[in-house]
């Protein structure tokens, strides 16, 4: 069996919210599926319901061949899960909260503690692996936590938002460990806000907004499914940028964009074709270009297009009301 | 390479797990749960502090405030006063473990224990062992301090370990009393709250202060004669200080049964329904 996580029409409805609206996910084995989406979209909802805490009203997924809601058990024996909200024990040390979890998962007393102390150094905790967990701070905790779900080896990993709050040193830690894990043969679902995350480590990105999927794919297959891309070019000197809009203007059938002060212009293209054109008007006119790229749209552009809404507008939004619960 | 072979998550290599929990397992992942509230006491022995001075306080507010008018003089109230505060302590005990359960779930602790391969009961039984230690703690304060005060066992050894074994049971059954409290509460204060509502007529409402319900009205007489905690300290009195045993220890061992039947269930109803 190549899919390894595969879920189809999950719903999951909290009162009048349809948190999950008929979701269809499928991971293969090794890979990383990105689950990309803006604050409220059903990201957590949809781990919970793949790692067995949440029943779907309605809807099927398979965990390595066992179902969800009929074989949790199995699931669980198979899954390693680091929540949206760090789910270590605070009172106690870091080094026991990896041994009570080594211990719940039958390993020995002498194991437990090896196993402990191995993930401990990897996750550079082992000077604070005797300290309660209160004194550590937000990246610590975030470690301890990932450790904590790495204890045997899960077939399976659920990452949500493993990343949110970290500056970005304690970030590119989890991506190491993440791309560590799949090394390993491990297949990893994680759940984001940022579109470039999903970009570096996902296989495959799938794009959550109000409880649905709106797009699938790799990272270029979102890409491509926007179609255009954009032309980017810039005169050597600046002040011919007008000249130089103008003449792009009239190959794009597009009014373009002039960035200031840097002069760069940029128009959306559907042809290719256009770039030789343009290099033959630009000759014609005398205009040197320093700068001259046909670019894929960013996943920023692909997420306006696919929602028709910014992500980053929803994220800044439910940051500021986040930093107003605390 | 030797460590490829003692790898043991090669994908698809590995054993298909077992789709039940067996109550051996479950019972060991009880205790190491229970392991870790008994870690957490070593780590903040604060938390102990109420615990610890419960017996005291209470009995010095009863023996010197009712000493003199139940029976006369504070020595042979004593006698009587402390088997039921052992029942009344083995009540109060169970408090603080729903105000912590319902704290864990909010903590985001119980996700993990969720997510794991162990029994749904085994985070709640691991709650349930791991808070005998205060159960311990009330016990040797209570009856330190009462031998301070003047107070004798009057038995043999054997049934003064029978009647902290009979408060020890007791004490664990009305533990899922809290335990269903702290998981159908909204918050850590509800629970403290309730408990107050549910404790305090099945502590007072009782024989525990006054062996002699005589004096109460008809209603409350017939509820003090009823009341478990009543037949508890009426079986902790007969067993330390002598006196008939009667029916009380089958009445609160059908008691116990009773609350643990009825409540086992519905908190592990309760705790698989809360998401
Ligand atoms: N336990 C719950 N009770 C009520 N509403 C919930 C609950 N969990 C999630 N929701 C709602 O469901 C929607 C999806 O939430 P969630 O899955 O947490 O989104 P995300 O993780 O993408 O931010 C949100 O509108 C949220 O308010
Ligand atoms: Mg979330």
């Amino acid at each position: 069996m190549s899919y390894v996580i595969q879920a189809e029409g999950l719903q999951k409805r909290f009162g009048d919210t349809k948190a999950l609206d008929g979701v269809d996910i499928a991971a293969r084995r090794g890979t990383v599926l990105g689950v990309l989406g803006p604050n409220g979209a059903g990201k957590t909802t949809a781990v919970r319901v793949l790692a067995t805490l949440l029943k779907p009203d309605a809807g099927r997924a398979e965990v390595c061949g066992y179902d969800v809601r009929k074989d949790a058990v199995r699931v669980r024996a198979m899954i390693g899960l680091t929540g949206q909200y760090a789910s270590v024990d605070e009172e106690l040390t870091g080094s026991e909260n990896l041994r009570m979890i080594a211990r719940l998962l039958d390993f020995g007393r002498a194991e437990a503690r090896s196993r402990a102390v191995e993930l401990l150094e990897r996750f550079r905790l082992t000077d604070a692996g005797g300290r309660a967990v209160k004194t550590y701070s937000g990246g610590m905790r975030r470690r301890l936590d990932l450790a904590a779900s790495l204890i045997n080896r899960p077939e399976v990993i659920f990452l949500d938002e493993p990343t949110t709050g970290l500056d970005p040193r304690a970030r590119n830690e989890v991506w190491e460990t993440v791309r560590e894990v799949v090394a390993d043969g491990a297949t990893v679902l994680l759940t984001t806000q940022y579109l470039e995350e999903a970009d570096a480590l996902a296989d495959r990105i799938a794009v959550f907004d109000h409880g649905r999927v709106i797009a699938e794919g790799t990272s270029d297959d979102l890409k491509a499914q926007i179609g255009r891309q954009t032309l980017a070019v810039r005169a050597a000197d600046a002040a011919r940028a007008g000249q130089l809009a103008a003449i792009v203007g009239e190959l794009a059938g597009e009014r373009p964009e002039v960035q200031e002060p840097t002069g760069l212009v940029t128009v959306p293209v559907s042809d290719a074709a256009m770039l030789s054109a343009l290099v033959r008007r630009l000759d014609d006119a005398g205009i040197e270009a320093a700068e001259l790229a046909l670019r894929m749209p960013s996943l920023d552009e692909v997420f306006l297009t696919l929602t028709g809404h910014l992500a980053e507008e929803t994220r800044s939004e439910n940051l500021v009301a986040e930093g107003s619960l605390a | 390479m030797t460590t490829t072979m003692t790898k043991p998550a090669v994908a698809g290599v590995r054993r298909e797990p077992p789709g039940r929990i067996s109550p051996q397992r479950t019972m060991r992942h009880g205790l190491t749960l229970a392991w870790r509230n008994v870690a957490q006491l070593r780590h903040s022995p604060e938390k102990l502090l109420d615990t610890t001075l419960m017996p005291i306080v209470f009995l010095l507010l009863f023996l010197y405030v009712f000493g003199g008018a139940v029976a006369g003089s504070t020595h042979s109230y004593l006698q009587q006063l402390l088997p039921g505060l052992v029942a009344q302590m083995a009540m109060f005990a169970t408090m603080g473990l729903g105000t912590a359960l319902n704290e864990d779930i909010h903590r985001g602790v119980f996700d993990r224990f969720r997510s794991l391969p162990i029994a749904r009961s085994a985070p709640l039984i691991g709650s349930v062992l791991g808070d005998t230690v205060r159960f311990i703690i009330v016990m040797v304060v209570l009856v330190g301090f009462g031998s301070i005060l003047g107070f004798r066992f009057h038995t043999d050894p054997l049934s003064v370990l029978g009647a902290f074994a009979l408060a020890y049971v007791f004490y664990l059954a009305v533990c899922w009393v809290s335990v269903l409290v702290g998981l159908v509460a909204p918050s850590p204060e509800t629970v403290q709250g309730l408990a107050f509502l549910w404790v305090m007529p099945l502590t007072f409402g009782s024989s525990i202060l006054m062996p002699n319900t005589s004096t109460m009205p008809g209603w409350l007489e017939a509820w003090a004669k009823v009341n478990p905690v009543s037949h508890l300290a009426e079986a902790v009195r007969a067993l330390t200080v002598g006196g008939p045993v009667g029916n009380h220890v089958w009445y609160t061992l059908a008691w116990a049964a009773g609350i643990v039947l009825v409540t086992f269930p519905l908190a592990m109803r309760m705790y698989s329904r809360r998401a």
